[in-house]
């Protein structure tokens, strides 16, 4: 099946595209044999809860009333005539209850969880989003949570490691490696190798061995319904351009999903160009990497050239991971998707300008989104529209913020 | 040769580059000398994700020594020269040699002598190509079997699996100690392997005594020492002799207790 997927010579069989958790090349399941029957298990019983219209009704019920879904496609009018070009519109995920779309994976998942019959939930987080969603879907229904976060993390997103304690979860530092998410991941995984059969790996990305690429996908895919839906309501067509953020990738393959087969619509995600694109200094995986595996999947990787996995930096920790999702790696290589980057510098710019244009202030990791577009809106036509997923709101940033931004 | 001359049969790993390659050079020809059947030889990689606290200081070291797939397979090489009928077994996890490349990886290992492969996150899935590039130059691809396994998923282990099986004692990262309630998982999992398998089994994680090395020699033909020889390393890594000293005579404690219960 993953014949010549590993050691292909250049070429890019589109025969593997038929297998379940390949996309394109890419994706595939390498994790140690441990794992390998719980993966097996979680991929059956997922795809039994897709189908089950019980299941969907109370994920649905859920989102609505709990979650508060459908967010706001909201027409960023002063933003948009301050950048002179495309119209603007930004889908609010940064309402959420918890302040990211990480809580859509999160419900998706526990409810899972429950039905497999898990007691024990783990979870890794970078920037603490996907640990305070976990943590909160884990107090809802009454489950043992426990958290790894790398301690470089730890130190800047300090308010969420209160928040998931005061949520009662358990957060475990992590002082490997750039001890950021790729350390946590880790971690996690060395507790769900000892403890697999009573607890569940909620996994916060579309990253990870099959079926959790596609499954965080899934759940995320959300996002995009809405806005298409949405955009078609406000403008009566569909955008020029979406432009997401891209760490793991699930916000970016969140709102990317549905329009896929709509071709003419531009999906651009946008990486942490960090301080510069030497080797450590950034995490644009498509700038200065190259494919490999790590943690389960084969996607883009930045690594060295003996194969160890580099270090990575950015100012936002969401960012801050060395490999992509393998659904990206797909689309990077098709050319359905474009991947750029932003530095640090830029994504302090980005989130000054839409808390100083709109009153929104974004998560670090979206204003490598906002960026981007304002970049593009000012060379577009005043017809164009571009919608900016808005992936969290930057309350967790501002002990970052006070550090990086002087305001006059 | 992969072969086990005596029950259990003795397989040492050992982390190369650790503290640095001479080091490990000496540390695999005394444990060779004491009685060790076959070495695998561990590719240090930033993200030991089955490893426990010993192993991954282990791998810190020898990447900070600059240890390469490279200098492993010259490694191999050189035991292969000094010790021709040992059992080389490389140990990696798949990343260091997708980066090295896979055919050139099985060239060089077949060219240095070494016996067989294990990658660690290589599942019996994903390996269709990779059997077939390790098989075409003769080199044995080892597969884990864990307790968690399907006896769906030990069938197809079995079939893709030369040289011997390794099975994992319980679930669990490297290095922790076995507890005596688990030993019932490793013990049912090499009962379930030989239903489906004539190769040998070769039972590791959590080996440290040579108590646990008896038991394992009661039930399965070989036994996979790590952290515990990883650990004595890291306690005399200043010098190579004196590691390699202490790693023969725990092995030799190891021995002579084993051929005792055999008695
Ligand atoms: C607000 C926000 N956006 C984006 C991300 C990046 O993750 P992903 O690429 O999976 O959306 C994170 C991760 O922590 C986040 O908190």
């Amino acid at each position: 099946m993953s014949k010549k997927t590993l050691t292909n010579n250049g070429s890019k069989s589109v025969r593997a595209k038929q297998v379940p958790g390949r996309f394109g090349l890419y994706g595939g399941r390498y994790v140690p044999e441990t794992l390998m029957a719980a993966l097996e298990e979680l991929e059956s019983a997922y795809a039994k809860a897709k189908l089950d219209s019980k299941f969907q009704k109370e994920l649905r019920g859920l989102l609505t009333h709990y979650v508060g879904r459908p967010t706001p496609l909201y027409f960023a009018q002063r933003l948009s005539k301050h950048l002179g070009g495309a119209k603007i519109y930004l889908k609010r995920e940064d309402l959420l209850h918890t302040g990211a779309h990480k809580i859509n994976n999160s419900l998706g998942q526990v409810l899972l969880a429950r039905r497999m019959g898990k007691k024990r939930i783990i979870a890794e987080t970078g920037a603490g989003q996907h640990g305070v969603a976990t943590a909160t879907v884990c107090a809802l229904f009454g489950l043992e949570c426990v958290v790894y976060m790398g301690t470089e993390d730890m130190r800047r997103q300090e308010l969420n490691v209160f928040r998931m304690r005061l949520l009662g979860a358990e957060v475990h530092g992590v002082d490997a490696g750039s001890r950021t998410l790729k350390d946590a991941i880790n971690e996690a995984m060395r507790d769900w190798v000892t403890n697999v059969r009573n607890s569940y790996y909620l996994l916060g990305s579309a990253l990870g061995a099959h079926p959790y690429p596609t499954m965080v996908r899934d759940f995320q895919s959300v996002i995009g319904r809405e806005a298409r839906a949405q955009i078609l309501k406000a403008e009566g067509k569909l955008p020029t351009a979406i432009i997401a953020c891209v760490g793991g990738g699930s916000n970016a393959i969140g709102i990317f999903h549905e329009f896929l087969k709509d071709k003419k619509v531009k999906l651009i995600g946008v990486e942490a160009g960090g301080r510069g694109l030497g080797l450590g200094d950034h995490a644009a995986r498509f700038a200065g990497g190259t494919p490999g595996v790590l943690q389960g999947t084969y996607s883009y990787l930045l690594q060295d050239e003996a194969g160890q996995v580099a270090t990575t930096h950015s100012v936002s920790a969401g960012l801050d991971y060395p490999s992509i999702g393998p659904e990206h790696a797909a689309l990077h290589d098709t050319g359905r998707a474009e991947y750029v980057y932003a530095t640090d510098q830029e994504a302090l710019e980005g989130l000054k300008l839409l808390s100083q244009q709109e009153g929104i202030i974004p998560a670090l990791e979206s204003a490598h989104a906002v960026v981007e577009a304002a970049k593009r809106a000012p060379k577009m036509k005043k017809s164009e529209v571009i919608i900016v997923n808005v992936s969290g709101r930057g309350d967790k940033d501002i002990g970052i913020l006070r550090e990086n931004l002087t305001l006059s | 040769m992969l072969t086990f001359k005596s029950r259990p049969g003795l397989v040492v790993y050992v982390t190369c580059g650790d503290p640095d390659l001479a080091t490990s050079r000496a540390v695999i020809l005394a444990a060779i000398d004491a009685g060790a059947d076959v070495i695998e030889l561990g590719v240090p990689f930033s993200d030991p994700v089955a490893d426990g606290p010993v192993i991954q200081r282990a791998s810190e070291r020898a990447l900070k020594s600059g240890t390469t797939l490279h200098d492993v397979l010259a490694l191999a090489g050189e035991i292969r020269k000094a010790r021709p009928s040992a059992g080389v077994i490389v140990f990696s996890y798949l990343n260091p040699i997708l980066r090295f490349g896979m055919e050139r990886f099985a060239k060089e290992a077949a060219l240095a002598g070494v016996d067989g492969v294990l990658v660690t996150d290589m599942t019996v899935e994903e390996s269709a190509t990779y059997c077939e590039i390790m098989h075409s130059r003769n080199l044995q691809t080892i597969f884990l079997a864990a307790p968690t396994s399907t006896d769906a998923r030990l069938k197809k282990i079995a079939a893709a699996s030369r040289g011997f099986i390794y099975a994992v004692s319980r679930t669990g990262v490297t290095g922790t100690k076995l507890q005596s309630d688990v030993r019932g998982d490793a013990e049912q999992l090499v009962k379930r392997i030989r239903k489906i398998s004539k190769l040998p089994i070769a039972v590791g994680f959590g080996i440290s005594s040579p108590a646990d090395f008896r038991a394992v020699g009661e039930y399965a033909d070989a036994a996979v020492i790590g952290s515990a020889i990883v650990k004595i390393i890291e306690e005399n890594g200043d010098s190579a002799a004196k590691a390699a000293d202490a790693v023969a005579q725990w092995i030799n404690s190891l021995k002579s207790i084993g051929s005792k219960a055999r008695a």
